[in-house]
């Protein structure tokens, strides 16, 4: 039987949360197991070009004081919505004045560190939890599944928003928001990965020469599940930035002015018909970012041969 | 068969029980005193009292989940307090635009993501699998939010074919099968199904692959059977898959749809939900976003008895 939620969801990754079937390492003399998935993750063109993409974006957003031409802040009311290709600004200017391209390196801080940050928390939580209950089965499991199945009754992008307009509008609720959708999921992978392992020879035998739980997670658990985790988390990565920018767009993440790409592409909504190339910017950022994200967990996953 | 549904109802019982304990609790998550919405600010300590009384706030927590469940069990999911109508009413006017708009995306996605991820299927590795599989990340990777307001951009702004907000002329709020409300749905079906296509298109994809390198169909063919007598039998192994993810999707475009409601102004619930969370009408928000995921457990349940229904193969397994 199929569990009811482990088929697919509206979300990119998601659908990768059936459970995933891990690749014996391949033996090879002298490179590592990690050794051997780099050298194959750097001849994949498509994954390299979505790597570089995401390093350019995020030394953009730190870098950005130095390479902004203007204030992000500094908007003037008899410059507004100027087009794109301006003689002063280059990618126009907003519905306030403020120049769009010093906005949007600026605005790449923001909607990285809310879109990158909940996933990375998840993972640790969640593969803590995974481990914990593929390993220990019995009633932890069955607690933490039963739990877990009940997040999964939400679709995502209610869970987030019904959490962050419980809570309330702000930065640190939409990542606690985010950081709870995601838990769940990473937990059921992590899980059905520990599982799978905890039945093979080698970590019976540890367990029978008499190693303590601990030990056999650390040893022959963990190195394990973590990767085929980690992949999941990444394809995780794409979906958290278009629900992080989301939130924002709808008025639950970043609060103005601050810049953020969900926020400018809510506030420059009434430019679309003045303005509608420089309205439309900000959500190229989340497409190019998300859709980078994407293809590297893509090339990430047939890299590390991780079959879902 | 009978057996399976009843074990599966017998799983749905709990989570539909934690789904409810869930949405009790958002209430009491937010900040705040969760009658601040209604008390006006200079109430007395002793009008904050009454007041708390009144809605059974006095109680202890587990006791008023009880009171609370029980109406939810009678139908009742209190009342809104901007409109002062029952929720249940406000939820279900809200829930038939969105479960209209869903149903057309999904029908879409569906449509284009099985045709896309056919012909990628059997061209594994050619030029038309790259095309499709493009698609389809492109699909899961676009925020649908703004893919609707670039195509708000396009169709209404710049070229003025289609109404770029609301469900119907002068802010109808319902939305009606005929030619001038159909033009009002365009494109936030068209938006809103990129989603399932994407996915579906993937899931396809990989089936299809798998199929065709399984025995059977090396079989089939081996016996002379036509390529379109073995295409049947492809269709009918990647079926039950397909349309089990065909559910899915429905039920999380209902329960996803808030974006692009607030894009399109489309008067469902996740505009409802938008109007809830900014009123701070929290019986409001809670009653829909039970409602919604009620729908959505009630809706993996049906997708797990039809995929079984369809085939029996699961059952065994």
């Amino acid at each position: 039987m199929t569990t009811p939620t482990s088929l697919a969801s509206a979300d990119p990754g998601a659908a990768a949360a059936a459970p995933v079937e891990i690749a014996e390492a391949p033996i090879q003399a002298g490179r590592g197991y990690w050794g051997s998935v780099l050298a194959r993750l750097v001849r994949d063109p498509v994954a390299m070009a979505a790597a570089f993409v995401i390093l350019c974006i995020v030394l953009a957003a730190i870098f950005a004081p130095l390479i902004a031409p203007m204030d992000p802040f500094k908007g003037s009311m008899i410059r507004r919505l100027k087009p794109v290709g301006d003689a002063t600004y280059w990618l126009g200017s907003d519905e306030l004045g403020r120049d769009m391209l010093s906005r949007l390196l600026y605005a790449g801080r923001l909607s990285l560190f809310m879109g990158v940050l909940p996933v990375v928390i998840a993972f640790f939580i969640g593969s803590g939890l995974g481990i914990l209950a593929g390993y220990a089965g019995g009633w932890i499991n069955t607690l933490i599944m039963r739990v877990i199945d009940v997040f999964f009754a939400f679709p995502s992008v209610l869970l987030a928003i019904a959490l962050s307009g419980a809570l309330g509008a702000g930065i640190l609720n939409s990542i606690v928001s985010l950081t709870v959708v995601f838990v769940p999921q990473i937990t059921r992978v992590a899980e059905s990965v520990t599982v799978q392992i905890r039945n093979r020879d080698y970590v019976e035998a540890a367990r029978v020469s008499g190693a303590n739980p601990f030990r056999v997670v650390r040893v022959q658990v963990l190195g394990n599940v973590l990767g085929p985790v980690f992949v999941y988390a990444t394809s995780l990565i794409s979906v958290s930035m278009i629900l992080a920018s989301g939130l924002s767009f709808l008025g639950l993440g970043v609060k103005p002015p601050e810049p953020e790409w969900g926020l400018m592409l809510n506030t420059l909504r009434t430019a679309i018909y003045v303005n509608p190339l420089v309205a439309a910017l900000p959500g190229v950022m989340i497409f190019l970012t998300s859709i980078s994200f994407n293809l590297l967990s893509d090339g990430l996953r047939s890299a590390m041969e991780v079959r879902q | 068969m009978l057996t399976f549904v009843l074990k599966r109802i017998a799983y749905a019982a709990p989570v539909a029980l934690g789904v409810s304990l869930v949405c009790f609790l958002l209430v009491h998550l937010a900040p705040g005193d969760p009658l601040s919405a209604i008390l006006p600010v200079d109430a007395t300590a002793e009008m904050q009292a009454q007041m708390r009384a009144a809605y059974g706030l006095d109680k202890p927590l587990p006791v008023q989940y009880g009171l609370w469940l029980w109406k939810v069990l009678q139908g009742d999911l209190g009342t809104s307090i901007a409109t002062g109508r029952p929720v249940l009413s406000e939820v279900g006017r809200a829930v038939s635009n969105s479960l209209i708009l869903a149903s057309v995306a999904t029908l879409i996605g569906f449509t284009f993501g099985t045709f896309f991820g056919f012909v990628a299927g059997y061209a594994r590795d050619s030029w038309l699998d790259r095309a499709a599989s493009a698609i389809a990340v492109f699909g899961v990777s676009v925020p649908h939010y703004w893919l609707g307001i670039v195509l708000v951009i396009i169709f209404s702004a710049t070229l003025g074919w289609l109404p770029p907000t609301g469900a119907g002329p002068q802010g109808s709020g319902n939305w009606w099968p005929d030619a001038e409300h159909l033009r009002y749905l365009v494109l936030p079906a068209i938006t809103m199904s990129v989603i399932p296509m994407g996915v579906i298109s993937r899931t396809v994809r990989a089936l299809v692959g798998d199929i065709l390198h399984q025995d059977f169909v090396q079989a089939l063919r081996a016996k002379g059977l036509s390529e379109f007598g073995v295409f049947k039998h492809v269709v009918k192994n990647a079926a039950p898959t397909a349309i089990a993810i065909m559910g899915l999707q429905l039920g999380y475009l209902l329960g996803g749809s808030i974006l692009i409601e607030t894009v399109f102004a489309w008067p469902g619930t996740g505009f409802l939900l938008n109007a809830a969370i900014f009123q701070r009408d929290l019986p409001l928000l809670q009653g829909t976003i039970l409602v919604l995921a009620m729908f959505f457990v009630t809706l993996n349940l049906l997708v797990d008895v039809v995929q079984t229904a369809l085939d029996p193969r699961i059952q065994r397994a």
